[in-house]
């Protein structure tokens, strides 16, 4: 097995006298998904800031290489190729697609004496990145971020991390504002990063969205890790339960789903 | 035959194209204002709007707004707003008034301090909005009243009167403030092309105005992909805040006198020519040229309804108008653009 591109070791963060993250250990390596789930202030946002460099642990090191560093500063983590992708990736609505793609980036040409903006390159550039991705819809670099659907968002934002020279991904809840389908669209992006050779960790509270990508698990309750295990050790269910603290929720859930499934994705009438 | 037919194929649906290409830009909603401005007095005031001297008229208040209405665009393009220029331009006036023409020293001394204190207030207004999670509205509003309080409080202090009058030498008239052609076009307007011509290249082919257009989309986002967004929005505010000097400076230059008030007009009229201009008032969408035909098109209404039969009265009830009209169909507009997708098969 290779070495892991990044680990936490024994990291622990609290703000004031509120402990929000206790003693996480994981590690992600190269070319592999790891699943971070957890139901909501389970602590995933802080796990992330703590990786992105948006804040600083209050004990335990981050290794990258096996190397223990410090982010300072979102900026140190993004140079050192950790890139992170929000729920609704491009960020930038009202800005062309090469334009956004390039931000703080920008190609530039010479005109005369100036330097201006080189439109052209950087429309090329972004549309083939995204289309390397399987989003072939997109063939004009001058159309607005704001125009484009969840996923292809997604994928914009994907594609530039790695254009960028991203080695470690992180997707924040990636597919939960987006529909059934649009979701199949970001999970297949998901795992082209992956054979790419990213090192991807996926952040969501959907079992089924992680389960259909990712290598290796990891629960989180409460701050602190309740579970981990690679793929195929836990069936769906025991996973929902652990993220939910209850059998009910995961029967009531397949109930759910099953009905949905067997009906064209409408959920079941009310009891009366 | 079928080499014509492949040509005008592509030339012929490009021609509805491009007319659907610049509905979609930022300018468009300006640009149907100032041609429809144009359109409504010439009519309604015959062949004198069309003279040298009415064209002069607005292009002179054209002037001395545009050249202020532009950072004001940049700024709000980038999410903030710097209202302090309406006493930045008496403050400069002033300032040129009191060094040279009060105290007699001369004007190559006047003009940088004008300047000089453009940029020190703009520098107090970026820092604070920087460093303080103050909106700039709030920020600038106390730059407004303390600026517009120092101005008078000093002016009285030094010279005992609220105008002050100052006699430029020859050069600095000609480069700042004298009429040419005819004696009824100001100098100011061709500083306002440059400044204009200078700020398209800033903001539409420098890199630097990704950066404006990144930093009003979303702030932390911009910062994280390695824009200084701080320094970029100190240096908005020095541009905004040593325009309106600029303009005050000019202003005392070519009437020969300064006074303490008269600035505030700029507050209002600059924010109007840029969401006229097709500028989103929240910031990430706009353009120089839409600011540019927005000033335009207020200076048209502001001196047209001279020229016409109308009473003067009427002129603010057709900014009014005009202003929620530009912002409906600017809505419009930036929609199309957002919705654009490109039909299939095109290429």
């Amino acid at each position: 097995m290779s070495a892991p591109i990044l680990a936490l070791r024994g990291v622990s963060k609290s703000f004031g006298p509120i402990d929000v993250l206790h003693d996480i250990t994981l590690e992600v390596r190269a070319g592999e998904v790891l699943c971070l789930l957890g139901d909501n202030g389970a602590g995933k946002s802080t796990l992330i800031k703590i990786l992105s460099g948006v804040h600083q642990p209050t004990s335990g090191t981050i290794e990258m290489d096996g190397r223990t560093v410090t982010f300072d500063t979102p900026r140190a983590a993004a140079d050192r190729g950790i890139a992170t992708v929000h729920q609704f990736g491009g960020t930038f609505p009202l800005m062309s697609i090469g334009r956004s793609f390039f931000v703080g980036a920008e190609p530039t040409k010479r005109w005369g004496p100036l330097r201006i903006y080189d439109r052209r390159t950087a429309n090329e550039i972004a549309v083939k990145a995204v289309r390397d991705f399987g989003i072939t819809r997109i063939d004009d670099g001058d159309r607005l971020v704001g125009g484009l659907s969840g996923g292809e968002r997604q994928a914009l934002a994907i594609a530039r991390a790695l254009h960028f020279g991203a080695r470690v991904l992180i997707l924040d809840e990636p597919t939960a504002a987006l529909g059934v389908k649009q979701a199949t669209h970001v999970l297949r992006i998901v795992n082209e990063a992956k054979r790419r050779g990213l090192a991807v960790i996926f952040i969501t509270h959907q079992v089924m969205h992680a389960m259909s990508v990712g290598d290796h698990f990891t629960v989180l309750i409460r701050g602190a890790v309740a579970a981990d295990f690679r793929k195929g050790e836990k069936t769906r269910e025991e996973i929902t339960d652990l993220m939910a603290g209850g059998a009910s929720m995961a029967s009531l859930e397949a109930e759910i789903e099953g009905y949905m499934a067997s009906h064209e994705g409408h959920p079941p009438p009310p009891h009366a | 035959m079928t080499e014509t037919a492949r040509m005008s194929g592509p030339a012929g649906t490009s021609g509805s194209g491009r007319l659907g290409a610049l509905l979609r830009r930022p300018e468009a909603g300006a640009l149907l204002g100032t041609v429809g401005m144009l359109v409504f007095f010439t009519i309604f005031g015959g062949l004198g709007f069309l003279t040298v001297a009415s064209t002069a008229s607005w292009m002179n208040v054209a002037a001395g707004l545009g050249i202020i209405a532009i950072p004001i665009g940049l700024l709000m393009i980038a999410g903030e707003l710097d209202i302090s220029v309406g006493s930045m331009v008496p403050a400069g006036s002033m300032t040129v008034a009191i060094i040279s023409g009060h105290y007699g020293l001369p004007i190559w001394l006047g003009i940088p301090a004008a300047l000089l204190l453009g940029v020190v207030v703009g520098l107090v207004n970026g820092i604070l909005v920087v460093r303080t999670a103050v909106p700039s509205f709030i920020v600038t509003l106390g730059t407004l009243f303390s600026v517009a309080g120092l101005v008078l409080g000093f002016s009285v202090l030094i010279t005992g009167t609220t105008s002050v009058a100052i006699t430029a030498p020859d050069l600095a008239k000609a480069i700042f403030g004298s009429f040419y052609i005819q004696g009824q076009f100001q100098v100011l307007i061709l500083w306002w092309l440059l400044a204009t011509c200078a700020y398209i290249y800033f903001l539409h082919y420098s890199r630097y105005g990704n950066w404006v257009f990144a930093m009003g989309g979303d702030k932390v986002s911009a910062r994280n992909a390695g824009i200084p967004t701080e320094r970029l929005t100190i240096v908005l505010f020095v541009l905004s805040a040593t325009s309106a000097a600029f303009v005050g400076m000019c202003q005392a230059i070519l009437f020969n006198s300064a006074q303490v008030s008269g600035g505030q007009s700029y507050i209002f009229n600059s924010i109007i020519a840029v969401v006229v201009g097709g500028v989103l008032l929240t910031g990430g969408f706009g353009s120089v040229i839409g600011i540019f035909l927005g000033t335009v098109t207020f200076a048209v209404v502001n001196q047209g309804i001279y020229y016409t039969s109308f009473d003067r009265n009427w002129s603010s009830l057709i900014i009014g108008v005009m202003l929620l009209l530009a912002v409906l169909m600017n809505n419009t507009f930036r929609k199309m653009a957002l919705n654009y997708t490109p039909r299939k098969g095109n290429r």
